[in-house]
């Protein structure tokens, strides 16, 4: 399979972090079912540190595998370190994605900081700074 | 690794045969069949064989043979051809809005142009309604283009109906043939049709041939533009190789398609069977029974296709999709979503054609396997609830 990189195809195959996390702190879906990719992110956080994240994804291979590359990446961070993960870290953590996958790369980012800003709304924070809006979401 | 095709209507290998009929054209029988020397006219010689074979077996006379690149071309040839030589009578055409792209975008470029075009809606099996073809005619309509089977969901038109209508009102009508020749009988007096557009690699034939019917008395432009080849209706040097290829394939088609056909349905009808019955919540997309022998196409809930076909590849199983996901759009195929599908359905869909060298093993393997491939994504779906 050339279309993909072996990363790319490694995590589609075994996804790592697939799942739920019942009593997860922030929960963040984006996407849209009309365009072939949602993801769900759940994560969860103490003392300002993200020690687990799961999700679950409807799309394509390059959807599945940003999922799961993103859940890997945070989990040790604290959330400043982990807003800093842009999409094309993610892009390239799996060894590059075809131009017309990018914005797979783009939900993944995107599905951590909603979990992120839902986690800052329960705790009565603004997450307004890095919350992605809802109209650059396909 | 096991490796199954089952990705016919996109292409089929090239029948040994058929290799073993080309290859003197390569070296031996290189000449130019245009060229007045012994070199090019025993090429001629062979290329007008061809021509009276691949004639025959639709019922043609050899006159109405244009050969061509393929199906693209012929489907171009056909649509900008009669609209340059009918504008002065007309600037309407009438098509459906599940043709294949060759149609599709020609048609839009016609538009872009100042042509009117009717895009019939089709039924949720596919199906154009003759009875909307003949609402939607007009005293300016001067083509009809309906293909005669769709290369996704493999429902068969009701040509025959279409043409008549076509007929009477002494309007031009053009069928893409592409999945249909070879496969199912296609005779052009029975059909009724005026153009046809057939393409070599879809039945076992070489990449880079095909034919454009065209019945006698049609009027219409030419649409590439150079040499006297084809009678003037078509320059460039012959792809000789090819016609011989497409000819031989077209002999072996004759030989072997009634018995591929049944062979093929028995298949299709058991994997769409097994799959109703072994895969909750799957549907099938396309008529159950007006549809091609060799074609199976479903929408499997809650996951996307893209990722279906990518799990049966790294088991050896090659599939397509309708899925949007490699392509630049975001849009899932034009086809399922004219049928009706809602677009997160359409993401869902399979598409899994049979050929010449599938066999009954390689469809247990496939119904052994695509279920476990489907529950396996579904668990990673935030849609899906078992």
């Amino acid at each position: 399979m050339e279309f993909y990189s072996e990363k790319v195809m490694d995590h589609f195959m075994n996804p790592r972090n697939v799942g739920e996390i019942p009593d997860a702190d922030g929960i963040g879906t984006v996407g849209n079912p009309v365009c072939g990719d949602v993801m769900r992110m759940y994560i969860k956080i103490e003392n300002g540190v993200i020690v687990d994240a799961k999700f679950k994804t409807f799309g394509c291979g390059a959807a599945v595998a940003t999922s799961s590359m993103v859940t890997e990446m945070v989990k040790g961070k604290t959330i400043e370190e982990a807003l800093k993960i842009s999409n094309k870290a993610v892009a390239e953590a799996l060894g590059g994605l075809p131009p017309i996958k990018m914005h797979c790369s783009v939900l993944a980012e995107q599905a951590l900081r909603k979990a992120i800003a839902d986690y800052y709304r329960k705790i009565g924070k603004d997450p307004s700074s890095f919350e992605p809006k809802e109209e650059n979401q396909h | 690794m096991r490796r199954i095709y089952l990705d016919y209507a996109a292409t089929s290998p090239c029948d040994p045969e058929v290799i073993k009929a080309m290859q003197p054209f390569f070296f031996d029988k290189f000449g130019n069949p245009s060229s007045l020397h012994s070199f090019g006219q025993e090429v001629k010689k062979e290329i007008e064989k061809a021509r009276e074979t691949i004639a025959s077996f639709l019922g043609a006379d050899p006159s109405e043979i244009v050969f061509t690149s393929g199906g693209t071309e012929s489907n171009n040839f056909s649509l900008f051809g009669v609209a340059y030589a009918l504008e002065e009578k007309g600037n309407h055409i009438i098509t459906s809005s599940i043709e294949h792209h060759a149609v599709l975008e020609p048609v839009k470029v016609l538009e872009r142009r100042g042509f009117k075009v009717t895009y019939l809606k089709v039924d949720k099996y596919g199906l154009v309604d003759p009875q909307e073809v003949k609402k939607a005619i007009t005293d300016k309509t001067i083509l009809i283009s309906i293909m005669h089977a769709n290369n996704e969901i493999g429902t068969i038109q009701p040509i025959r109906e279409i043409a008549k209508i076509a007929k009477e009102k002494d309007i031009y009508f053009h069928t893409d043939a592409v999945q249909t020749v070879g496969h199912i009988p296609v005779n052009v007096d029975e059909l009724g049709v005026d153009l046809l557009s057939l393409s070599a690699h879809k039945f076992y034939g070489p990449k880079g041939a095909g034919a454009l019917y065209i019945r006698k008395g049609t009027r219409i432009q030419r649409f590439l533009h150079g040499g006297d080849q084809e009678n003037s209706r078509r320059a460039s040097t012959h792809n000789t190789a090819g016609i011989i290829g497409m000819a031989k394939a077209i002999e072996l088609c004759r030989e072997k398609m009634q018995e591929e056909a049944e062979f093929q349905t028995n298949l299709r009808d058991k994997i769409i069977r097994q799959v109703l019955e072994k895969i909750p919540e799957v549907y099938l997309n396309g008529h159950p029974n007006l549809r091609l022998p060799n074609n199976v196409n479903f929408s499997v809930k809650y996951i996307e296709g893209e990722s279906i076909l990518l799990n049966l590849d790294l088991l050896g199983i090659a599939v397509s999709t309708g899925s949007a996901c490699t392509s630049s759009s975001l849009e899932p195929s034009h086809v399922l979503l004219a049928i009706g599908l809602p677009a997160e359905i359409a993401h869902g869909s399979l598409r899994i054609t049979l050929g010449r060298w599938t066999k009954e093993e390689d469809i247990d393997y496939l119904l052994e396997v695509l279920p476990k491939v489907v529950d396996k994504l579904r668990k990673m779906s935030p849609f899906y609830r078992s």
